[in-house]
Parts: C-alpha cells; sequence; structure tokens
C-alpha cells in the first residue's frame, strides 16, 4: 500500500532541500574557516574563499595563535573519559541493586535519583565550589571528574534501571544455582548482558561532558587545566571580529564528536529516542 | 531498551505504574522465596554521591536563598526580603518572561519542525537514514559553538545580511544581536536549530510503532491525510510528545551556554534569563543571597512545569 510514488520522490527531494538549508550554518563555518585574512572582509559573506588555506588551523594548534585549544583537547579528553568510567562503574551497579531490590527504601531511592535529573545546577553551584575548593579539587582534572560523575551519575543510574526493569532475572538465578557469588555474577553475567545501556550512558556522558562550559567554566576558570570550551571561550573573546580564527577553532573542538557521531549514528540516534523513554 | 515503541499497552499500564515488581519469571514457575541479587550497601557510594552533589549542595544553596550572604564572610538572615526584590525589579521579571517565551517558543517551534520532518521521513523514503543523520548532527555540536556560528551569521556583515542585499532587501540588514526587539528571537532562532533534530528522533521512534495495517486501513477506509494523523498516529505517538516536550521544556529553562555566547544577555537585558541572570549575581556581582533565591524561583519553575507536562501529556483522555 505505501508504496514509492511519484509523491513519495516529491516529499524526498522537498526534504532534501530543507536538509541543505538547515545545514547551511555548517557552509558557512567552513567557508569562512578557510578564508585568509585578507579575504575576510573584502568577499562577500556568502561566498567561498577564492584561495582557500589553512593557516588559521595551523595558527590555532601551534603556539602562533597564543591558545590553550591542544592543551584543552587533551584536557577535555581526560575528563570525559574519566567522567565515562565512573558513571559506568557507579551507575550500573546502583542501577542494578535498586532495580533488583524488593525492600521499600530502592523505590526511595529510585525517585531520589529521578528528582535529581531535574533540579537546575546553579543552585549548588556555589556550595559545591566552596566544598571543592576546600578540599582541594578545583582547578584538577580529579575534581571535575568527581564532579561530572556526580552530576550526571542519576541520568546513568536511571538509564541502567530501566535497562534492568526490562531484563528476567533467569541468567542470574541459573548462575546462582551454579555457585556463583554475588559479585561474580554482576562482573561476569549481569555487567556484559548490558552493553546496550552502557553505550546509551558513553554516547550521553561524552556529549554532555565534552561539550559543557558553565561547570568547567566555573571550576577551572583561570587554572592550566582547561577544558576545550573554556579554552575556546577565553579564546575568542580576545578576538574579536576574526572570524576566520574564531571558526578554525569552533571546527577543531566539533570535530572529535562529529567524527563519533558519524562514525556511531546509529547508537546515538537510538540512545537518544530509546534511552530516555521511560 | 527497545527501539520500538507499545504506546497502547503503556497507556493501559499507566494507572498502576506504582507497583511494578522486578523480574518476570514469578508468572511461570512458583515462587522460591525473595531471590536476592547484589548486596543493598553495593549502591550506597552511588546514593552518598548524588546526596552529596545534587541535594546537600542544592539545600545549601536554597538555605541562602533567605540570607543577604555575598559569597564569602558573614551573613544575616533576611527571610523573604530577595525574592520580594525579584518581584519588584522589572529586569528581574524581564528575565523571567524571557525565559518562559524562550523555553515554551523553543519547544512549541522544535517540537512542530521535529514533527513534521519525522512524519516526512517516515515510510518508503529512500535516503531517510541519510537525511535523519543530516537532521541530527546539531544536537550533537556544543551549545557553546553552535552560539559561535550564528553570531557570525547575525553579524552586521555577515551571511544573513548579505543574503537580505542579494534579494535587494538591504533596507532590512540591522546588527539582529544588537538590535533589542529581534535579539531574543535570534536566541529562539538559535534553540529550535539546535534542538528539532532530538525531538525529530524521538517522534521517529514513536512513529515507527504505528502499525501499519491500522493506517492502511484508515486510508482504505476513505480518511484523508488530517484525518489519519490526528486520529491515528497522533494518539499512538502520545508518549513520545511527552518525552519531547517535558525535556525540552527542562532544557529550555535553563537555557544558559548560548545566550553567554551569543548576546551575554543583552542588549540591555533584553535577552537575560533567568539561568544567565542567577549567573551573573551570584558569581560576577557577588549578590549570592539574591543569585540563590533566582535560582530557588527557577528550579521550582521547571518542578512545576516538568510535573504538570508529565500529567498532561501522559494521562489519556478520550480525545
Amino acid at each position: 500500500m505505501f508504496r514509492y510514488t511519484k509523491l513519495t520522490l516529491l516529499r524526498e527531494v522537498g526534504l532534501w532541500a530543507l536538509a541543505l538549508l538547515f545545514l547551511a550554518p555548517f557552509y558557512f563555518l567552513v567557508t569562512t574557516a578557510l578564508k585568509p585574512d585578507n579575504e575576510l572582509f573584502t568577499t562577500s559573506a556568502l561566498a567561498p574563499p577564492t584561495s582557500p588555506d589553512f593557516s588559521n588551523f595551523v595558527d590555532v594548534l601551534t603556539a602562533t595563535g597564543n591558545s590553550n585549544v591542544v592543551m584543552g583537547l587533551v584536557n577535555s579528553a581526560i575528563i570525559t573519559a574519566g567522567s565515562i568510567v565512573g558513571l559506568i562503574a557507579l551507575g550500573s551497579i546502583t542501577g542494578y541493586v535498586i532495580s533488583r531490590s524488593t525492600r521499600r527504601w530502592s523505590k526511595g531511592a529510585y525517585y531520589l535519583f529521578l528528582i535529581a535529573i531535574i533540579l537546575p545546577g546553579q543552585l549548588g553551584a556555589v556550595p559545591l565550589y566552596m566544598g571543592a575548593r576546600a578540599l582541594g579539587l578545583t582547578g584538577s582534572a580529579w575534581g571535575l571528574i568527581i564532579l561530572y560523575t556526580g552530576m550526571l551519575l542519576p541520568l546513568s543510574i536511571f538509564l541502567y534501571a530501566n535497562f534492568f526493569r526490562g531484563l528476567g532475572t533467569d541468567y542470574e538465578e541459573a548462575a546462582t544455582i551454579d555457585g556463583a557469588s554475588k559479585s561474580q555474577i554482576f562482573s561476569k553475567v549481569v555487567f556484559p548482558m548490558m552493553a546496550p545501556a552502557t553505550g546509551t550512558v558513553t554516547i550521553f556522558a561524552g556529549l554532555i561532558v565534552w561539550n559543557d562550559f558553565f561547570t568547567s567554566l566555573i571550576f577551572l576558570g583561570g587554572s592550566a587545566n582547561q577544558t576545550l570550551p573554556v579554552a575556546m571561550y577565553y579564546y575568542i573573546g580576545s578576538l574579536v571580529s576574526q572570524w576566520n580564527s574564531i571558526f578554525a577553532i569552533v571546527i577543531v573542538s566539533m570535530i572529535p564528536i562529529l567524527a563519533l557521531f558519524l562514525f556511531a549514528q546509529k547508537r546515538f540516534i537510538q540512545g537518544f529516542s530509546g534511552g530516555l523513554k521511560g | 531498551m527497545t527501539a520500538t515503541m507499545q504506546p497502547k499497552s503503556e497507556a493501559a499500564e499507566a494507572p498502576r505504574r506504582g507497583k511494578r515488581t522486578p523480574g518476570t519469571g514469578e508468572n511461570t514457575r512458583p515462587r522460591r522465596g525473595p531471590m536476592q541479587f547484589g548486596h543493598w550497601w553495593w549502591a550506597l557510594p552511588g546514593i552518598a554521591l548524588v546526596f552529596a552533589i545534587h541535594y546537600v549542595a542544592t539545600g545549601i544553596g536554597g538555605f541562602f536563598a533567605f540570607t543577604n550572604w555575598t559569597g564569602i564572610g558573614s551573613f544575616k538572615i533576611t527571610g523573604w526580603a530577595n525574592f520580594e526584590a525579584i518581584f519588584k525589579d522589572p529586569t528581574k521579571l524581564g528575565a523571567l518572561s524571557n525565559t518562559l517565551f524562550l523555553a515554551f517558543g523553543s519547544v512549541l517551534l522544535g517540537n512542530i519542525a521535529g514533527l513534521v520532518i519525522a512524519l516526512g521521513l517516515n515510510r518508503v523514503l529512500k535516503t531517510r537514514y541519510i537525511l535523519r543523520t543530516l537532521f541530527f548532527m546539531p544536537v550533537v555540536l556544543s551549545p557553546l559553538a553552535t552560539a559561535y556560528i550564528w553570531k557570525y551569521i547575525f553579524d552586521f556583515d555577515g551571511p544573513l545580511n548579505a543574503f537580505l542585499t542579494a534579494i535587494g532587501a538591504g533596507d532590512q540588514a540591522k546588527p539582529w544581536l544588537a538590535d533589542p526587539q529581534w535579539a531574543i528571537w535570534t536566541v529562539l532562532v538559535v534553540l529550535v536549530w539546535s534542538s528539532t533534530g532530538f525531538a525529530m528522533v524521538i517522534f521517529m521512534a514513536g512513529l515507527a510503532g504505528v502499525p501499519v495495517d491500522v493506517e492502511e486501513a484508515a486510508a482504505i477506509d476513505g480518511a484523508n491525510l488530517w484525518q489519519r494523523f490526528r486520529n491515528v498516529t497522533l494518539p499512538a505517538i502520545r508518549p513520545a510528545v511527552a518525552i519531547a516536550t517535558t525535556l525540552g521544556i527542562v532544557q529550555g529553562l535553563r537555557v544558559f551556554d548560548p545566550i553567554m555566547a551569543l548576546t551575554g544577555g543583552g542588549p540591555a537585558g533584553a535577552t537575560e534569563t533567568l539561568a544567565t541572570l542567577v549567573y551573573k549575581q551570584a558569581f560576577a556581582l557577588g549578590n549570592f543571597g539574591g543569585g540563590a533565591a533566582l535560582a530557588l524561583v527557577l528550579a521550582a519553575i521547571i518542578l512545576i512545569f516538568a510535573v504538570l507536562q508529565q500529567r498532561l501529556t501522559r494521562s489519556n483522555p478520550e480525545d
């Protein structure tokens, strides 16, 4: 009944036109980043560069641009990876226990996490900052890893708990009968089975931590351990209308996440559409 | 975690959601007493961390909302004074209305755009997966990076004005971000652009759960496109609508990064939101008590709308 007709072709063409319009910002991003300084103000903003060159990228990534972009890339990578590990470790085990326990407190704990997801972070930001300063955790990658783990843990637990609820206990019962201990069951039987949930947590945590600006601005601002968005913010603040250099750094900041997305786009989209319902 | 949805059963289950027992094995075999998996104390580190970072910190912040604390030194408890100040100050009330405008505007437009694209991509299209990837791309970008791209587009020497000049509407060119009338609309455009793909993906998952034969039956019975959408598709994707709008509103009410990068709240507070005001009050102006009070108002608004939204879209009255 729903066959490919002329109308479908029309729909397809129309959507492609819409998609190109929708993605026009990427066109400006790339063409402007490739313009040398002298073309920036002489050519139209709509026109591609007449002699594209990559000197802006070289400037941004080397000392000539006097930026901390490379440093920021490394720091962001460390902090993102550390937070993901923390969120998988704590999220999986907590989500497992609260979804498998039949005691009353586990329901309370579930709502504790659920409400924490929608609490806005700004209210706790200053008390957290002072606590972190007292513990000597501001300005360090460790401090931010702990902080991100704590901040995103409710989401991670929620995703894992929902996953476990849909998973029968047959495998665990079988393993119990075979004499496996509780920790063996968790690490050898349960954890490998929840790879889809782990994938979703990795994607969400990676995306949020990599892209986050507010938290790292407050907790790492002014220190040497800046993350990429903070480094980018300060660097761009010093370039008033140098859009070619600004866009070079914007592109550098986007490449890792876009590459990951295009590589694992099915997972990304499944994570967003499947993981968040519940 | 399934990609398809079963909206019917979910709706039917909704009233007794509170009584969900784990495990499905009990139905098929006699119960052998409660089988415990894992130790309860395994959950302690996670609970402690969440409690400290979310509840204790928020609670302390909430307490300071009732003080005149500056962020350092001593303070006095001032009761409701900070809140009275908020509701007397036109800039703060302006920020409140901007926040609501941006949150509801972006949810409404982003969801309509997402739904239209999802409906367009639904079924038989040859390139639907490529198109889906393209439309989704803005979602993975950092709000900061997105805001910088658009800042250039809306710049006086930027592509938008160049385009207007090229089509002979050069007199319409203006410094969009510096124009008190237009600045908030530019923010809205950016928010819609970056949230449309997210709504689209949720709607696509919802639409995938609509049974083809029901749609076909409706078509054979002579229902037109709108009737089919209204009576077959829409009821089936109601859960998707609930999720997309609730998350959109929560996100929209907290919007911070794009505004800081695009306009910084200007010109003259025209794009100030509660979140940017909280940051300025607490971190830049050293009025932590006032900032905390604003944050508390923001938190209350978010909770109210999140609950209301869930209620409105989850409960399934006869259409």
